[in-house]
């Protein structure tokens, strides 16, 4: 079962890629998704909104018009805790702008790049991810 | 037109793939940093799948003058690492920690996240907000 997991995540892996490859090779820009929303809430992206909204736009609707495609319900299985959830959004607004990139970003776009910026970044957010596992769900019991 | 357009097949496809790699599913990525518990090794073949069709792309930029619409390609970056790319990626994988979701994911699964998953996305759009008085506070701590 788990290795079926792994195979599909290969093939999305490779359709985020393609996707990621689009945007570079087509408009010309990396494909972040922390940047595409934040240049939009900051203002900073207001001269491409246009093309930002359609992608964010493609990016609801896809998904949600592939759902009954699914025979297993789709669910994020996101915590209930309201206070967690506030928290890590916040904690990934603020961190995403600060260090200009994400998982999308930064992962994918940067280490494909071999930027030595995506590369840090990388490493910084997978280790700060991991002890925040180890202490919120097995030290504390939290999450 | 077409920089609409193009932008539009990206993240119709982005969505696509995050649904099928598993990427929505919380559990997927709160298993991946899970090294000590039930470790989900998934998310190593979403992350090496994107590379992969990135790394032929990045190459095409070097043999092309410019992207389809004729905007130049992204120059290669500053090298220079700076403190609030560290900060910034330590906060934001705590936050990926915690709730399991990054921003692409968060997004995409707009439409059956739930009451959870608006107010996530609601508290990164404030965490956004916030980022420059942030930035600035920690540039005037940096620079004391």
């Amino acid at each position: 079962m788990i290795e079926t997991d792994w195979i599909w995540g290969l093939v999305g892996g490779l359709m985020i890629g393609a996707a990621a490859a689009v945007y570079l090779l087509g408009n010309g820009r990396v494909m972040g998704a922390s940047g595409i929303i934040g240049g939009l809430v900051d203002r900073s992206g207001l001269s491409t909104w246009a093309e930002r909204v359609a992608f964010l736009a493609a990016l609801v609707v896809v998904p949600a018009l592939m759902l009954p495609l699914f025979s297993v319900e789709i669910s994020t299985n996101i915590t209930p805790n309201l206070a967690v959830i506030v928290t890590a959004g916040l904690l990934v607004g603020v961190g995403t702008r600060l260090a200009n990139g994400c998982t999308s970003g930064h992962g994918v776009c940067g280490i494909s790049r071999f930027s030595l910026r995506g590369i840090v970044a990388t490493v910084f957010y997978l280790l700060a991810g991991g002890i925040v596992m180890v202490l919120f769900r097995h030290v504390l019991g939290v999450i | 037109m077409q920089r609409i357009v193009i932008a539009a097949i990206s993240g119709g496809l982005f969505g696509a793939g995050l649904l099928v790699s598993g990427m929505t599913d919380t559990n997927k990525v709160q298993g991946w940093l899970d090294v000590f518990g039930a470790w989900d090794p998934t998310l190593a073949f979403v992350l090496g799948g994107a590379i992969l069709p990135m790394l032929l792309a990045w190459h095409l930029t070097t043999k092309r003058a410019a992207s389809l619409v004729g905007e130049p390609f992204p120059a290669k970056p500053d090298p220079k690492l700076g403190h609030n790319l560290v900060i910034g990626s330590v906060l934001f994988g705590a936050g990926w920690g915690l709730a399991g979701l990054c921003p692409g994911p968060a997004i995409a699964s707009l439409s059956w996240g739930g009451t959870g998953g608006i107010t996530f996305i609601l508290a990164m759009i404030g965490g956004m907000v916030i980022a420059q008085p942030v930035r600035a506070q920690i540039d005037r701590l940096a620079a004391a």
